[in-house]
């Protein structure tokens, strides 16, 4: 595969050509990478940044799919960067590799998270604890229905792959997203958690889960297999049953 | 909520309107047969009356979101255009429905 | 445009949802026009219900009864989802439904030109 020539610069069979989004062109400027195996596309952007231009900006941290920070868009399509294989996911040999979608830019492929965690917050995403320290451990009973609903959405990791796929966040820019709705859905679901009222109207006013319209482009790209069309389909029921049980009264 | 309700009160009548409308157009259209079925008919009148009613809301709802979505239209402009939407299709489709069953032929 | 992360079913689905719904909206008011000649002009929803003896016209038709029929499927298809517990069959209610939609048009197209 690789022969390192007498200067100490390595040769490759084979090289790949990789088109990078570029803030101070406000375009793609185009790399030549030597391709290895197992070899991720956050590989191609650190070897990028490590021999080529040090002067690209992008953001990773733990390299094993924990930490949610590296996704990115390739190909026109939102993965985590440090778990996708290069070999699944080149097109005619090459590679595009651009900032998140839905989200501001600040350089090169590092996008401000602001209005993503924001929208956490705005919808109540935060645990509100029913119990103090001096009251006795609540038990969370694992084989209930509702605590494996909990479960299913919790494993989240923030990447906010779901919110780049998600064409509703980008037609409206106050919809919560997949995300936070997806948190909110686990929290909704936590037998210990006691939010559940202005929760519940976080995600019922504007903005929230009614904004959905099930296009799944979350789940299909969510690389933890999360279903967070599931999860607003979940609140969306809430919403009704809450409505049908006093809702229609304020009207 | 009410996008979802007028769906529900619609899905029943939508497949009545496509099963009537299959039958209806065996062997061509004409105005006297349609009308000879309508006219005076309480039940047609109740029939459709629902139907433009449920029709209107709901394309007003979703043509809301849609201009909403595409045309980035807010607040008061959006408020304003989704009910002149439902008030025109109402006026409109109650006319045709009291002008199809209303009166003896 | 299609770009690459809306060409799976749920997204086709949604898309076609939200066309068959707009045209339907846009055809509606001509629908309740025509109709509402039947209050004092007879003769002239009659030459209008001719012009439907036409094969291109019949075509159309075809296209406004499918649009009825996918958007009908279409929503009990997302009440689906959205009120009875939660389904792993989603892609293949999206596909029964378009089909579902195509039989009931089918047998419009065919009934009307018999």
């Amino acid at each position: 595969m690789k022969h390192v020539a007498p200067g100490g610069s390595a040769q490759f069979e084979n090289t790949l050509k990789v088109s990078v989004w570029r803030s101070d062109t406000d375009g793609y400027q185009t790399f030549l990478v030597p391709q290895q195996d197992s070899q991720t596309v956050l590989d191609i952007v650190t070897w990028i940044q490590q021999n080529d231009d040090p002067t690209l900006s992008y953001r990773f941290a733990c390299r094993v799919g924990m930490c949610g920070s590296c996704a990115m868009m390739v190909n026109g399509e939102p993965r985590w960067t440090c778990r996708t294989h290069v070999s699944k996911v080149t097109q005619n040999g090459g590679l595009e590799i651009a900032p998140l979608r839905n989200l501001p830019v600040i350089k090169d492929l590092v996008v401000d998270m602001d209005p993503f965690f924001d929208k956490w917050v705005a919808a109540e995403g935060v645990f509100e604890p029913s119990l103090t320290r001096n009251d006795p451990i609540e038990v969370a009973d694992p084989t209930t229905v509702q605590r494996q609903q909990a479960d299913a959405a919790i494993e989240c990791i923030n990447c906010a792959v779901c919110y780049a796929a998600c064409d509703s966040v980008a037609a409206d820019p106050d919809y919560l997203g997949p995300a936070a709705l997806n948190r909110a859905w686990s929290l909704v679901n936590d037998v210990r958690d006691a939010g559940g009222g202005p929760r519940l109207d976080a995600i019922s006013g504007a903005g929230g889960c009614q904004n959905c319209h099930s296009m799944g482009s979350c789940a299909q790209y969510c690389p933890n297999d999360l279903n967070p069309t599931a999860s607003i389909a979940g609140l969306k029921w809430e919403t009704a049953k809450s409505w049908m049980k006093q809702g229609w009264l304020k009207w | 909520m009410v996008q979802r309700l007028s769906a529900l009160v619609m899905a029943p009548l939508v497949v009545g309107h496509l099963a009537v409308m299959i039958y209806a157009v065996r062997g061509g259209l004409s105005a006297a047969e349609i009308l000879g079925r309508t006219q005076g008919s309480f039940g047609w009148a109740v029939f459709y009356g629902t139907f433009v009613l449920a029709v209107s809301v709901h394309a007003a709802i979703g043509l809301r979101v849609i201009i909403a979505e595409t045309l980035n239209v807010k607040a008061r402009l959006l408020d304003l255009m989704s009910w002149s939407i439902g008030l025109g299709l109402l006026a409109l489709g109650l006319r045709a429905v009291f002008a199809v069953t209303g009166g003896a032929q | 445009m299609i770009r690459p992360h809306r060409k799976h079913t749920l997204w086709l689905a949604f898309i076609l949802h939200r066309i068959s719904g707009l045209a339907l909206a846009l055809f509606l008011p001509f629908h309740f026009l025509v109709l509402a000649y039947a209050l004092n002009d007879a003769a002239a929803l009659d030459g209008f219900l001719k012009w439907t003896d036409y094969r291109l016209v019949k075509f159309a038709e075809f296209g406004l009864v499918f649009l009825l029929a996918v958007h009908l499927f279409g929503g009990l298809r997302l009440m689906a989802l959205e009120w009875l517990p939660w389904s792993h069959s989603q892609k293949t209610l999206a596909a029964t439904a378009v089909a579902g939609s195509f039989a009931i048009a089918g047998s419009f197209f065919l009934s009307a030109v018999s």
